[in-house]
């Protein structure tokens, strides 16, 4: 396992060094950057996979390497299956780099791309591997830092130096938090190990341990995209390069679900009730909010940064269901919810990733992400159309792919609320379950908009028109995900025993990599409810060849003819005469108009003589997401009023600046005297 | 529930329908319908009904077809709202010229096998509108008829008996 | 053995009934409109006819238009294969539970959507989109009426419900169960295209919501859509008798249990249809924008009912 762990360094820092000298042969170095890449996240998948199933932790010290402090890396079950959601990601999005970036050869640094993403998914594998608190924060530190640099790869777009801005601005807030949080936690040393934190965690007062768990709520909920801390997200995501945007949607927001479960399970070993209730209850507004915004989009990459605020939060409610049972000591109920959560943020990685790319391929071809100035794709593109659907049906939990085996533990563990003994807590649990319900119905609506205005029908525009289907390369990085997508789907039976196992020990929890498989099945607690998406698939396949065979043996009309859409005897037919996305949307705008308040404009244009002609209408409807007015804004107002009280303490005079270090200097001698 | 003390009350209203004993030939036959047809569409015929410039009166007494009184669905006929899903059009009117292209189009959009059956006088041979400046002809001038319900307007009776005739269904005296 | 033979047999039996029901229901409407009505039997004429005829496409439309109805059709006769129509448990009974045939149901609604805005029709769009507003909006009904009833039986898996409704047939008159059926009973209008919500057999287009999604098809197609639209109106027939009202149903394979069992299916099926029969004719379609409402109702029913089967446990 070690020499894999070398191995994947190795390829990172290969990918990320050979990026470095470019000049005129941008085009190699770019090869070589992606190529590093890969080999890479290859190794990291197969240091995971190795690691998870012999139950060997990895372990490495190197206080040589930095004298007066100790970075620790150890590599645990739950570290191991992160590692291989990194990996899995990382491989695709690299190979789909190597068609992808060759259309910014010339116009934007394709050297600090290739090194930036490098250095990236190298943070983010080596991450899940720290072992005490400082590692943890500085490659936290590190992997916000290259993915700001990453997002603002574009930076002569509009929007794109507003949308880094935010996203810098998130995610230090939080990773002041997080700081404060392992401050606590480590009694002030940061060097401590992962394991005396452990130890020492249960010695906490519970005021420190509510803190902590505030703190790290607000620290990686910011990184995921908790709302309300996810304003950045629909602005970051969509402004990056669209491998880049995989990786941030599929992975990067996950270390937020990693460092939750590394906190509040592993190190303080779970806690009382209301602390799942929070995260229970941030994830299903988040879910139905997210998915509610993602609706209303036309902007195809915004729409899929608004369904990872929705993916996270059912991840969430998986989570936030297990830190309840937890609580209450039902500890096969509190698996099932933390292997619901875990699982779906596999599944999420997957399809989100894959759909990611997809979209990038689209905005390759066509040019633009406005999805009402695209249509008939997938004649032109029929792989990324295939690719595309099978992302949409995932993540639509749409039956017998992976988004649906997750939802379904998902729900299952919801059902299990029935078993808790106090009923107001229980009661929380069938809202959950309509909240969940809800959004992977409005999800399975949103992806009909998606996938059928972008693909489907006639062009919208001539760029539409003359599109013309990816390289070889972005294909590739598509179908890995696609059939990872589907292999999660019809083995659940081997995915959930593993995870089973990498859950076993954390936070005092049994392994239980026996209990929720049987046979080809998936089954809960005490073998109530029990499901098996893989006979489900060969039997609608043996289904599906069998109705044709039928309808062939009863000799039934086998005649096909080709004609123009029915019209009402119209001629011709114009995209102007299609649905567009906004349509689509609409009756759903109108049932949560008091949710979205939409602002309406309508200026009429009349005939200087008479009212009765109109020369032009103009119509605009804007929806602005209630958190930026609400909250942000007063709270950017707020800041700018201390900036300025604070400002006038610099009066630009040599004598009451040196006044200030003077008395700076004795108050800290004062303190060092007494103290 | 006062409507359903009414239903109760009002009886079956639905008349029989015979052959006809009037001498006159009600019923036109342009084309004969194949014998393969006319056992698919025995018992079930989805009808579409096409205007092609007609005054309303023949569509008024289409329009009764589906009321209690005569009431076509017992013998497997529905109006539908699709050429796609139609086997028989109705058409009505002398084919104006804004509408001989909707009507060929029309034709095109139902599947085979279809019959074309066409209703009143104008549609046969453009009945009060013959020589006007926009009108094309007979619905024959622009699509293959099946058969003719000459009338005008024909009575719905009459034009269920075309219908029924032309699929060989008339029930014996 | 006989448990796998009689699950193909109940399919079949279910895809041969189907249309049966469909013409039921219409006849009773007709009946009450004062009419003849067309028998019951003439909608299997009306599908042999549609597999006699040719299908046309149009040259816009993609793979999705050709590969729909077979999917809509598969996963509609798959759903008849999981849930318990004479006897329970079946052998399937363990592949599939009442979450696996709702979001199956749902798969193929997904497609059809996907099939209406193929063809690039602004009818095809219109009903796409609110076909998916409707059964967006009715999915939390249906997941609390599955959570009211797996709080009670312990379970999701069909068989079970079925088992424990007929162990405990007090509970079948608990707030509980009486709220759910109300609940189901309500999105299953919704989600077959019945009037409140959608009526079956009108032709105005802007009205239309089941119907303009399939506008484009034609012949062996949409023979396959609407037989599977018809046996999607069974299954929720079955559904509300056999979890609500589970007697007749069979749990030992022998054939008299067999045969009363299939007698009981029918005679529920009937006394539904005639039911849903009654409805329609009293009742107008509703506004578009005012089933979001009534299907807000059915979902606080829903929460009532297991709320209540919470606290009477």
């Amino acid at each position: 396992m070690l020499t894999l762990f070398l191995l994947m360094v190795a390829g990172y820092v290969f990918g990320a060094l050979a990026a470095l000298p470019g000049g005129g042969h941008g085009a190699f170095a770019r090869r070589l950057a992606a190529a590093g890449a890969t080999f890479g996240s290859i190794s990291g998948v197969a240091l995971g996979v190795l690691s998870i199933a012999s139950g060997n932790p990895l372990t490495l010290t190197s206080s040589r390497f930095l004298p007066l402090t100790g970075a620790a890396l150890r590599l645990d079950g739950l570290g191991a299956f992160f590692l291989v959601v990194v990996g899995l990601v990382g491989c695709a999005a690299a190979i789909y780099a190597f068609g992808y970036t060759a259309h910014y050869a010339g116009r934007y640094s394709l050297r600090f791309l290739g090194a930036m993403f490098n250095l990236l998914l190298l943070a983010l594998s080596l991450q899940v591997m720290a072992d005490n608190a400082l590692t943890f924060l500085i490659l936290w530190e590190a992997m916000s830092l290259t993915a700001y640099c990453l997002v603002l790869t574009e930076h002569d777009r509009p929007g794109t130096v507003r949308a880094g801005v935010w996203y810098l601005a998130m995610t230090h807030a939080g990773f002041a938090a997080l700081i404060a949080m392992f401050l606590l936690l480590s009694r002030a040393d940061l060097t401590s190990s992962f394991a005396s934190i452990r130890a020492g965690a249960a010695l906490l007062s519970p005021a420190s341990r509510n803190a902590v768990f505030l703190l790290a709520l607000f620290g990686f909920g910011a990184k995921s995209g908790i709302i309300p801390l996810h304003v950045w997200l629909p602005m970051a995501h969509p402004v990056a390069p669209s491998h880049v945007s995989a990786i941030l949607s599929g992975v990067v927001i996950k270390m937020g679900i990693y460092g939750l479960l590394r906190v509040l399970l592993d190190l303080m070993g779970g806690g009382p009730a209301w602390w799942g209730g929070i995260v229970l209850s941030a994830g299903a507004v988040s879910a139905l909010l997210g998915v509610l915004y993602a609706l209303m989009e036309h902007d195809l990459k915004r729409l899929l940064a608004y369904h990872s605020v929705e993916n996270i939060g059912i991840i969430l409610i998986g989570i936030g269901a297990g830190l309840i049972f937890h609580s209450y000591g039902l500890m096969a109920l509190a698996a099932l919810g933390f292997i619901s959560g875990l699982y779906h943020t596999i599944n999420h990685a997957t399809f989100k990733g894959l759909l990611f790319l997809g979209a990038g391929s689209v905005l390759q071809a066509t040019g633009t992400r406005n999805m009402e100035k695209m249509g008939g794709l997938i004649k032109r593109m029929p792989w990324t159309a295939l690719f595309f659907l099978i992302g949409s049906v995932a993540i639509s939990a749409l039956p017998p792919l992976n988004g649906f085996a997750s939802e379904w533990l998902v729900f299952q563990s919801l059902l299990g609320g029935s078993n808790i003994p106090t009923p107001e807590v229980a009661a929380v649990m069938p809202l959950a379950v309509g909240m969940l319900a809800l959004t992977s119905g409005l999800a399975a609506a949103c992806f009909v908009k998606a996938f059928g205005i972008s693909f489907l029908a006639i062009p919208r525009s001539a760029e539409a028109e003359h599109a013309h289907e990816s390289p070889p390369s972005m294909v590739a990085g598509m179908a890995i995900l696609a059939i990872a997508c589907v292999a999660l789907g019809l083995a659940p039976f081997v995915v959930v025993p593993r995870l089973g196992r990498v859950l076993a020990g954390l936070g005092g929890l049994p392994d239980t990599h026996a209990e929720f498989t049987l046979n080809l099945s998936l089954i809960t607690p005490n073998n109530s409810s029990s499901m098996s998406p893989t006979l489900l698939a060969f039997g609608l396949l043996m289904l599906l060849g069998l109705v044709p065979l039928v309808m062939m043996v009863f000799r039934v009309n086998r005649r096909l003819r080709l004609s123009d859409s029915w019209g009402c005897g119209r001629v011709g037919q114009t995209p102007r005469m299609e649905y567009t996305a906004t349509a689509f949307a609409e009756p759903l705008r109108r049932v949560f108009a008091e949710l979205y308040r939409p602002t309406k404009e309508l200026s009429i244009d009349f005939h200087p003589d008479s009212k009765y002609f109109v020369q032009s209408i103009e119509y605009r409807s804007e929806i602005t997401p209630w958190f930026e007015k609400a909250l942000y804004r007063p709270l950017l107002r707020f800041v700018r009023l201390l900036a300025e009280l604070t400002r006038r303490l610099q009066s630009g005079s040599v004598h009451i600046y040196l006044f200030y270090i003077s008395f700076a200097l004795l108050v800290l001698l004062l303190i060092a005297r007494w103290s | 529930m006062s409507l359903f003390t009414k239903i109760l009350r009002t009886p079956t209203v639905t008349e029989p329908i015979a052959r006809g004993d009037v001498e006159v030939e009600v019923e036109v036959i342009a084309r004969q319908i194949e014998q393969g047809s006319r056992r698919l569409f025995g018992r079930s015929l989805h009808v579409r009904e096409v205007d092609a410039g007609s005054c309303n009166g023949c569509e008024l007494e289409i329009s009764a077809l589906s009321n209690p009184y005569y009431d076509m669905e017992r013998f497997g006929l529905h109006f539908v709202a699709s050429p796609r899903h139609a086997d028989c059009l109705l058409v009505t009117g002398p084919v104006t010229r804004n509408m001989a292209g909707p009507l060929k189009r029309t034709y095109e959009a139902t599947p085979d096998p279809k019959i074309v059956i066409a209703i009143g006088d104008c549609a046969h041979n453009c009945g009060v509108f013959k020589d006007s400046y926009a009108v094309v002809g007979g619905v024959d001038k622009v699509i293959p008829v099946n058969v003719f319900v000459p009338g005008c307007p024909p009575e719905p009776v009459d034009i269920l008996r075309g219908i029924l005739l032309a699929l060989d269904r008339l029930p014996r005296k | 053995m006989t448990g796998y033979f009689l699950e193909v047999s109940q399919a079949l039996g279910a895809l041969a009934l189907a249309p049966g029901l469909v013409g039921f229901v219409r006849w009773w409407k007709a009946r009450l409109q004062g009419r003849r009505g067309a028998a019951p039997w003439l909608v299997y004429y009306d599908l042999r006819k549609l597999f006699g005829k040719e299908v046309i496409m149009s040259t816009n439309a993609s793979w999705i238009f050709r590969f729909t109805p077979y999917l809509v059709f598969t996963t509609t006769v798959a759903v008849t294969l999981l849930i318990p129509l004479v006897a329970a448990p079946l052998p399937f009974d363990r592949i599939g539970d009442l979450l696996l045939v709702v979001y199956l149901l749902l798969l193929g609604t997904f497609f059809l959507a996907l099939a209406g805005l193929d063809p690039g029709t602004a009818f095809g769009g219109m009903g796409a989109s609110r076909e998916m507003t409707i059964a967006a909006i009715a999915e939390p009904t249906i997941a609390l009426s599955i959570f009211g009833l797996a709080v009670g039986a312990g379970s999701t898996n069909l068989g079970r419900i079925v088992a424990e409704t007929l162990a405990h047939p007090s509970a079948s008159i608990s707030p509980g169960h009486l709220l759910g059926f109300a609940a189901l009973f309500t999105v299953m209008l919704a989600e077959t295209g019945r009037l409140p919500v959608d009526n079956p057999s009108t032709h105005l287009e802007l009205t239309m919501i089941h119907e303009a999604m399939t506008l484009e098809y034609s012949g062996r197609y949409l023979a396959l859509i609407e037989w599977a639209s018809a046996l999607r109106l069974l299954i929720f027939f079955s559904l509300l008798a056999n979890m609500f009202a589970p007697w007749g149903v069979a749990t030992t394979l022998t054939p008299a249990a067999l045969g009363m069992a299939a007698v009981a299916l029918v005679a529920k099926l009937a006394a539904l249809g005639i039911v849903v029969a009654l409805l329609e004719t009293r009742i107008a379609k509703l506004r578009l924008f005012r089933v979001p409402e009534l299907l807000a109702v059915s979902f606080v029913l829903a929460l009532l009912a297991v709320t209540s089967s919470f606290l009477l446990r």
